[in-house]
């Protein structure tokens, strides 16, 4: 899969703890590459045939491609790009949840991916039996989660419904749920992808100022998000994803101008939300 | 410098034996294992009168109708033939259960590996785990079967758990070959499903083996994994025995091959179901 490493690797050492200003997240020509069958249906019985007449045809996307990117740590940055520009799989080769085609990522610290809220969660457990699986799915044992359990609850204000099966909450409630399990790990690296337009006013802002808290505990965090009035807010610098290739890195209200206008100039016709 | 060793580094770059790293972190997330396999026994009961109480129902019903059916046909001149199928059923249905739900867990919770890093064993590791506390209960009913029907139980059932490890390790191993290739391939996990009903058939759950026309035994029975397997759990509590020592090197080696070579593939795929689940 590392058929290109492109720079000699240097050993990076097990022990090493990142200062303020040192680079946590180091992406070096990064390129991932899917492969996608020419029709959206690719059966067994289809596969047999095909590769019996010889004409599999397998097209190459590049989600990524030869991004080079340091994350500091401590740092806030904004990811921003349309649709299918790559933003996820970014996040997703930090979470280690895919391996790069191309190219070296690495990771130092622990990462909390935000999931989707809700994503692990099951309608018919309970609140707390949720909370120890959500742990669970984060690496957590049971010993952990029991420490962090009311401090979740807590955070959360769920202690009436702690033992009702999820599927009597609402959306908000679960929302709510899922952000304070995925936020009391104390990550060194947060991964948000829009999900601070969830919960009512108050939670945001609740969210809001833990996130703050984490940046001043020396957290690195990343924020995906469509709204740029967000970002200009919360992060200080933004990089701008472009098919797969990183169109401008730069402080964020120079590269979100950038954005629009290039927005503004190729299509008033189409709506991207 | 307390805090200094427990950060991670991940480097995409270094990169060592996928089957081994695959162990390491199973391990370090036996947690999530407990909880998966947690997660699937309080929701399969939870809304039902009778909870858990149908992993006991379930294998005694369906007994209790191939009995009725097939006393007759096959087992006729067969002593305790309720027990002879009760013990073949919870065996298959260990092995068939564990390997199908271990397909399931991935092709439908697969969305799970896309967002967060969790080991991707983790689902057939799991499904074998429930398939496990699962059959621990199914034992009490074939118990009370065979006080009910007169067949002794004798000390050997203590060698049981040997059985039951090998039918584990067979089914972990052909779960997660099968839902490797259904990540692929959708229309796998269709089929395993008839394979599966069909290979039940073929393999001495209802039926005594030496029913089967000379012409067809050999075919039926040797090549058979399942057979062995079925064979070699029947044998310490249906048929109050201690196994012969070729019958469990044979069961042994089949199940510990399946699991190796399951893994071995599995690992070696699992960095591409990102790209495919």
């Amino acid at each position: 899969m590392n058929s290109h490493i492109v720079s000699e690797p240097k050993v990076i050492e097990e022990r090493h703890f990142p200062s303020i200003n040192e680079p946590v997240i180091i992406m070096e020509q990064v390129g991932v590459r899917y492969q996608i069958a020419s029709e959206k249906i690719f059966t067994f019985k289809e596969y047999l045939i095909r590769r019996f007449q010889g004409n599999i045809t397998l097209g190459e996307f590049w989600a990524l491609s030869e991004v080079n990117l340091n994350i500091l740590k401590g740092e806030m940055i904004g990811l921003i790009g349309v649709n299918g520009a790559g933003k996820s799989t970014l996040l997703k080769l930090i979470a280690q949840v895919m391996r790069p085609s191309r190219g070296r990522v690495v990771v130092i610290g622990k990462v909390a991916p935000l999931l989707e809220f809700g994503a692990g969660f099951h309608p018919d457990l309970t609140g707390r039996e949720n909370i120890f699986l959500n742990g669970a799915l984060l690496g957590f044992t049971n010993d952990e989660m029991q420490e962090k359990f009311d401090r979740i609850v807590d955070f959360a204000e769920l202690w009436e419904f702690i033992d009702v099966p999820l599927r009597n909450f609402s959306s908000g409630m679960v929302a709510r749920l899922g952000f304070a399990v995925a936020t009391d790990i104390e990550p060194d690296i947060l991964l948000l992808d829009e999900v601070l337009s969830v919960g009512d006013e108050a939670f945001q802002r609740k969210s809001f100022s833990r996130m703050e808290e984490f940046r001043e505990l020396g957290a690195t965090i990343i924020l995906v998000s469509h709204n740029m009035d967000t970002i200009l807010e919360m992060c200080p610098r933004a990089v701008w994803l472009d098919h797969g290739q990183i169109k401008m890195i730069g402080s964020s209200p120079e590269v979100i101008d950038a954005y629009r206008e290039d927005q503004e100039s190729s299509d008033g016709a189409a709506d991207e939300a | 410098m307390d805090k200094a060793a427990q950060v991670p580094v991940y480097d995409s770059s270094r990169q060592g034996s996928a089957a081994l790293e695959e162990l390491r972190a199973i391990f370090k997330y036996r947690y999530l294992v407990v909880q998966f396999v947690r997660r699937d026994i309080l929701t399969r009961y939870k809304r039902s009168v009778l909870g858990v109480a149908w992993t006991m129902l379930n294998p005694l019903g369906t007994m209790l109708i191939l009995t009725i059916v097939f006393s007759q046909a096959f087992g006729g001149s067969q002593e305790g033939y309720a027990a002879y199928v009760l013990s073949g059923l919870i065996a298959w249905n260990f092995f068939a259960q564990s390997s199908n739900a271990a397909t399931l867990h991935l092709v439908w919770g697969g969305s799970l590996l896309k967002k967060i890093y969790i080991p991707r064993t983790s689902f057939a590791v799991s499904a074998t785990g429930t398939g496990l506390i699962n059959i621990l209960f199914s034992l009490i009913p074939l118990l009370i079967v065979m006080l009910l029907t007169g067949v002794p139980i004798r000390w050997t059932i203590i060698l049981l758990p040997i059985p039951i490890l090998f039918l584990a390790m067979f089914a972990l191993g052909v779960g997660l070959l099968i839902s490797t290739m259904a990540i692929f391939y959708a229309d796998i996990a269709e089929m395993f499903q008839i394979a599966l009903t069909a290979w039940m058939y073929l393999s001495p759950v209802i039926y005594s083996p030496e029913i089967l026309p000379e012409a067809y035994r050999f075919w039926i029975t040797r090549l058979n994994p399942m057979f062995y397997l079925i064979e070699l759990f029947r044998m310490p509590i249906y048929y109050g025995k201690v196994p012969d020592l070729s019958l469990v090197m044979i069961a042994g080696g089949i199940s510990i091959v399946t699991l190796f070579v399951g893994w071995i593939y599995f690992t070696g795929k699992s960095d591409e179901f990102a790209y495919r689940v």
